[in-house]
């Protein structure tokens, strides 16, 4: 058998591998992709909120994706307390100007970002959230504080329609 | 296996055998030579044959009745239990048929465990074993997701959760494994479809764990190799066959009394409350037999390290034939491992009780002090101990320390020869 001969074989086979597993990936991937969030779930994308009967130191849950939303009016006391934390003193460092653009008004994803639990309302050591899961504590800008939770809870993508409307997503 | 060649007697059954050879397998499986000394804790693989073979059953005929649907699970599961005919009973059977089968598996791990049949040349039937171990832990969680109560729900989206703690990819994972943004009516239609498919899988992983365990027979309490067949063993059947059937009988009376006297013992209240995304229960935990898992978990202040320690107890388990580094099988001759293996025992089963309990205060401290030892156990204890240990001397065979009756080995060689 001479070199060259072999070489042509090598080249046929090394083409073959290739083709089939372009194939098989082809046949692979919608088999996979299928358990994806599918149309008619990211259709669910913005939910609009009526916020007029929330007075100061209520919280108001909504469901927006399947998850839960809190939307608190803060008090006086909670929003002095969140703005005057010391960032070195955050395990996810976040001023509080960042997280509510109108400091009454703070609206994040009720989802503790340790595994998913949504925390109990005005519980726990920083006045905030504690999710009785795994024990993780959140301050009253719903920032991390103790626990085994890495992040602080997320704020999601929202917007003031109007002094009464929240628009989130 | 069995070193006879085995020919069926009628002229059909030879024109049958010649074909497929199911009545020489058969033949294999009746005269399969067994150590004449296997105590009770060996009646635990045909108690989970068993345990298993029910859960099939009994999940065949719910899955007759049940909806996998977000809006009709939970209803069609209090239909199973007023409305069809003995549908509570074969749901008690089938919830508390999980927590036998746990309970059955557990024991036989920690016999395993006690009698080093983990050892050359058993790997392969230990390694299948964990895999059969961890195939039941991904069944029994999806099948605690179906009933969509509050712990289901809650369970769901916690274990769910586990995989975001992946760096980069992780939160793309869990979307991809809830088919959405939370767990919800896709997430539930296809755990219903693994729920379904795994027990099948766990059916073919034991036919490998048996035919594996055929190739060296089975291991003994004395863990010593012997000849076999020899007077040192028995035909599986009926000696064993007869054991095993009256250790099962033993423990379908436990069965029977948590299926007819504390069906509900088991699990979480909670769960009869039907699944609401908006509220988390006050106290989560799972099913009891995962709580030392749970408690690992909850022991790392650190999300992702949390899940790496989680995994690592249970994969930990997969090595443990090269860990251990003793060539000596039974706990019966290393006195040293066997003080070790019931600290092992006592460990596992405090991380269970501190699991149940809230991650706080002492909790938290016992928790952690009892992960440190888990895994100190496995990579540390266990191979020093195999190079340092000084063993009790073997005996010859297995008849030797029983009819022997002497730890002289001259005295119990003359006695066994005049037996002979």
């Amino acid at each position: 058998m001479s070199e060259k001969k072999t070489n042509r074989r090598d080249f046929l086979f090394t083409a073959t591998y290739a083709v089939g597993a372009v194939g098989v990936g082809a046949t692979v991937w919608p088999m996979i992709d299928q358990m994806n969030p599918d149309a008619s779930v990211k259709a669910l994308a913005s939910t609009e909120v009526d916020i007029s009967t929330v007075t100061p130191g209520k919280t108001i849950t909504v469901l927006w994706r399947g998850k839960p939303v809190f939307i608190r009016r803060r008090t006086q006391e909670e929003i002095i307390e969140a703005k005057s934390v010391k960032l070195e003193d955050l395990k996810d460092p976040q001023r509080d100007e960042d997280r509510a653009k109108d400091p009454e008004w703070l609206v994040m994803l009720g989802v503790c970002t340790h595994l998913g639990c949504v925390p109990l309302d005005q519980k726990g050591d920083y006045n905030g959230w504690f999710c009785p899961c795994h024990g993780s504590h959140y301050d009253t800008s719903g920032r991390i504080r103790k626990g085994p939770a890495p992040t602080n809870m997320e704020v999601p993508k929202y917007e003031f329609v109007n002094a009464n409307t929240i628009k989130i997503g | 296996m069995s070193d006879h060649e085995y020919t069926p007697k009628s002229k059909f059954g030879k024109w049958f055998n010649d074909r497929l050879p199911l009545l020489s397998l058969a033949s294999h499986l009746t005269d399969y030579p067994t150590p004449k000394n296997l105590n009770y804790w060996w009646t635990f693989g045909g108690i989970l044959t068993f345990c298993l073979i029910t859960q099939i059953v009994t999940g065949l005929t719910l899955a007759m009745h049940y909806i996998a649907h977000a809006d009709m699970a939970f209803e069609s599961v209090e239909h199973i239990m007023r409305d069809v005919n003995y549908g509570w009973l074969i749901r008690y059977i089938h919830a508390n048929g999980a927590s036998m089968f746990f309970l059955a598996v557990y024991i036989h791990i920690f016999r395993s465990l006690f009698y080093g049949s983990y050892k050359s040349p058993r790997e392969i039937i230990w390694i299948i074993g964990i895999i059969i171990y961890l195939l039941m832990m991904a069944a029994a969680f999806m099948g605690y997701v179906l009933p969509w109560g509050q712990m289901s729900f809650w369970g769901a989206t916690v274990i769910t959760n586990l995989f975001s703690a992946i760096p980069l990819v992780g939160e793309g994972i869990v979307t991809w494994l809830w088919g959405g943004y939370s767990v919800d009516n896709p997430t539930l239609t296809r755990f219903f479809t693994l729920h379904y498919l795994i027990p099948f899988l766990i059916l073919g992983l034991v036919v490998l764990h048996i035919w594996a365990l055929h190739v060296p027979g089975n291991n003994n309490p004395v863990g010593i190799d012997i000849k076999k067949p020899s007077k040192d063993t028995v035909p599986f059947h009926p000696y064993i066959v007869i054991k095993d059937g009256f250790a099962l009988l033993m423990f379908m009376i436990v069965f029977a009394f948590f299926v007819f006297y504390a069906p509900n013992i088991l699990g979480h209240a909670d769960n009869y409350i039907e699944a609401n995304p908006l509220v988390t229960p006050a106290h989560i935990v799972p099913e009891w037999y995962l709580l030392p898992f749970y408690a690992i978990l909850r022991s790392v202040p650190d999300k992702l390290l949390g899940v790496i320690a989680m995994l690592s107890a249970i994969l930990i388990l997969a090595a443990l034939p090269w860990l251990d580094t003793s060539k000596i099988r039974s706990a019966v001759f290393r006195p040293l491992y066997k003080q070790f293996y019931w600290i092992l025992v006592a460990d596992v089963l405090i991380l269970g009780y501190v699991g149940a309990m809230p991650a706080e205060g002492l909790y938290l401290l016992i928790a952690r002090v009892a992960t440190a030892y888990y895994f100190l156990h496995f990579l540390v204890i266990l191979p020093v101990l195999g190079l340092k240990e000084k063993t009790i001397p073997l005996p010859l065979s297995i008849t030797e320390p029983v009819m022997g009756g002497s730890s002289n080995i001259a005295m119990a060689k003359k006695k066994e020869s005049k037996i002979e």
